[in-house]
């Protein structure tokens, strides 16, 4: 399963960033396929995205001029939350397998939890609440737009995907490259430095997206399910579980980014994939 | 249980597929995409 995860996940990315003219360019696509968001956190700045990452399309809808066109984006991700909760997060999120890819840096000793996991594992919720949904809402300049908060002061995917690139490809970004540039790549590096020693320290404790998706992890279609009268209780899955959910008493966790790993090291096969 | 999980599953699904599709007639892929052929600054970190 873990190879086959690894292998949806590089075709994702390279799904979501096939536009490889774009890094030769160094500008980024504008032709009509950036009329679709993208299921997982992928910066539509980057000189090689197709579509559009859906968190910094939520913000832009929440503080243009008529939000009405933020349904668009809401349908979007109530859609593929229903059908595949943090399915999104396991298997096609492109920041997803940066972290995941780190995380197999051998040398490193690893650190299970954080002190305090409980609660810094709510942080996304308040990052979602303020940063994507109130801020860009309430907050709004001279010409009546809001601002992408969580796009302009936190997220690593912008700074890794677009900022790094098109500040080494455009010279004029280069030279307005200035303090805030500075912050979002030294939190670009604490969070790349972390994902080595934690697991994905990103969508466990700061994502937005994953939030939205996390919610939907117990109703939506994609779901496990745990055959009680095959379970012996013997702790293998949450044994396996990178992210220390129980998965026999809570197959279907806001955490679970679906990696899948507990169903794998079942040995009574007794967690089932349902998709209906 | 389960068949109140079905129920708000095939709400859910619904209401979603439903405001996905009033929001594409209303123009919201245009208004996404205006924002997203554009460099972003603020993602960039220079805005």
């Amino acid at each position: 399963m873990a190879k086959l995860r690894l292998f949806v996940q590089v075709c994702a990315a390279a799904l979501s960033n096939g536009y490889i003219k774009g890094f030769a360019k160094g500008r980024i696509y504008d032709g009509p396929l950036k009329q679709l968001c993208v299921p997982g956190l992928n910066c539509y700045s980057c000189p090689a995205a197709l579509g559009a990452c859906p968190i910094g399309a939520l913000q832009g809808a929440l503080g243009s001029h008529s939000f009405r066109t933020s349904l668009y984006v809401i349908g979007f991700l109530v859609v593929f939350g229903t059908l595949m909760g943090r399915f999104v997060c396991g298997f096609l999120c492109p920041f997803g397998l940066v972290q995941d890819l780190l995380f197999k840096i051998p040398a490193v000793r690893k650190i299970q939890r954080l002190p305090g996991e409980k609660g810094l594992r709510w942080l996304r919720f308040v990052i979602l609440g303020l940063l994507v949904i109130l801020l860009p809402l309430c907050i709004i300049d001279f010409t009546g737009l809001g601002e992408a908060w969580f796009c302009k002061y936190i997220c690593p995917a912008g700074t890794l995907e677009g900022g790094i690139p098109l500040v080494l490809l455009d010279s004029s970004i280069r030279a307005a490259a200035g303090f805030l540039y500075r912050w979002k790549l030294v939190l670009l590096v604490i969070i790349l430095i972390a994902s080595a020693v934690i697991y994905r320290p990103f969508c466990r404790y700061i994502c937005p997206l994953g939030a939205i998706y996390g919610v939907f992890n117990k109703v939506s279609f994609f779901r496990l399910s745990v055959d009680s009268t095959k379970c012996i209780r013997c702790g293998a899955c949450a044994k396996a579980c990178k992210l220390h959910i129980n998965v026999f008493e809570n197959p279907n966790s806001m955490d679970c980014i679906r990696c899948l790993e507990c169903s794998s090291s079942c040995p009574q096969n007794a967690i089932k994939k349902l998709a209906k | 249980m389960n068949k109140k999980i079905s129920f708000y599953r095939i709400i859910l699904f619904t209401a979603g597929l439903s405001a996905l599709i009033w929001g594409l007639y209303q123009g919201g892929a245009g208004e996404v995409l205006k924002r997203a052929a554009r460099i972003c600054l603020e993602c960039v970190g220079i805005g």
